[in-house]
């Protein structure tokens, strides 16, 4: 059986899990940040494995292009605010920054 | 071709160095560890971009994960974490909820990548793609591109607020 489409979907299906994972139970700040980047990952390797073996054009390849770029952003101003709630907590575990706890 | 070929076999060992990272990524006790192990799992991925014939995104993967991201997350790591502090805590709470969700959410997506019948011709023959990739950015993704801009150039001033000294007037 040669490499098809099924075998990328599913090592997106695994990365997107522990990627979920990595969301759910990680207490620090910069875990969670791993954890999303994981899962953009597995999103863009669908984009390419349907690109490649359903589509055949390029727009997938674009997509991804651009999901790297948001997530880029997304990790620039993510790790800005780390560093933020870094100088005012004195930590970034997540349940230290309960302030809006009702 | 029956049985294994050289290229399902180099499929499977990247595919396995960018699961096995990812496992040390979720499973890591310590931060750093799940750092550089990151470094393994995007590796892997642009290799896995490689096998689906997209040279450009993958280049663009390694410069901007890679050399981007992953040094950017470094930094936040040491910056973050006094240097004396030996044992760099990495918490995990509620690991066995949150492995019952994800067994299920996991389940069902597995469920329906196995179970749906995909629409799919046979993959071309691999060319390079940078001429068709910067013909869609300048034809039919002219607006998102310039919108990508914007977004970027909105990124990089709100982390220099966010993150610089407040200087106090006397």
């Amino acid at each position: 059986m040669s490499i098809g489409l099924a075998h990328y979907l599913i090592v997106s299906l695994i990365l997107f899990a522990l990627g979920l994972y990595c969301v759910l139970t990680r207490r620090n700040a910069i875990g969670i940040l791993m954890g999303v980047e994981l899962i953009l990952n597995s999103a863009n390797v669908n984009y390419l494995a349907f690109s490649r073996f359903s589509s055949g054009q390029y727009d997938g390849q674009v997509f991804a292009i651009f999901v790297i770029m948001l997530a880029a952003a997304e990790a620039a101003i993510g790790l800005a605010i780390v560093l933020g709630i870094y100088q005012t907590f004195q930590t970034i575990d997540v349940e230290a920054t309960e302030t809006l706890r009702g | 071709m029956s049985g294994l070929g050289l290229g399902d076999l180099a499929f499977y060992i990247v595919a396995a160095v960018t699961i096995i990272s990812a496992v040390g990524v979720a499973f890591s006790p310590n931060i750093v560890y799940c750092a550089f192990s990151l470094l393994g799992t995007f590796m892997g991925v642009a290799g896995l971009y490689v096998f689906l014939a997209a040279d450009f995104v993958a280049v663009i993967q390694v410069l901007i994960y890679v050399g981007g991201i992953l040094v950017l997350m470094i930094f936040a790591v040491m910056l973050t974490h006094r240097i004396a502090d030996v044992r760099i805590s990495n918490r995990s709470v509620g690991r066995l909820p949150a492995l019952i969700i994800v067994a299920c959410v996991a389940g069902v997506m597995a469920k329906a990548v196995l179970g749906t019948g995909w629409h799919s011709i046979a993959p071309g023959t691999p060319s390079p793609s940078t001429y068709a990739i910067g013909n869609g950015f300048l034809g039919d993704y002219i607006l998102p591109f310039e919108l990508a801009s914007v977004v970027l150039l909105a990124a990089l001033i709100g982390a220099v607020v966010l993150s610089r000294k407040e200087l106090k007037e006397e």
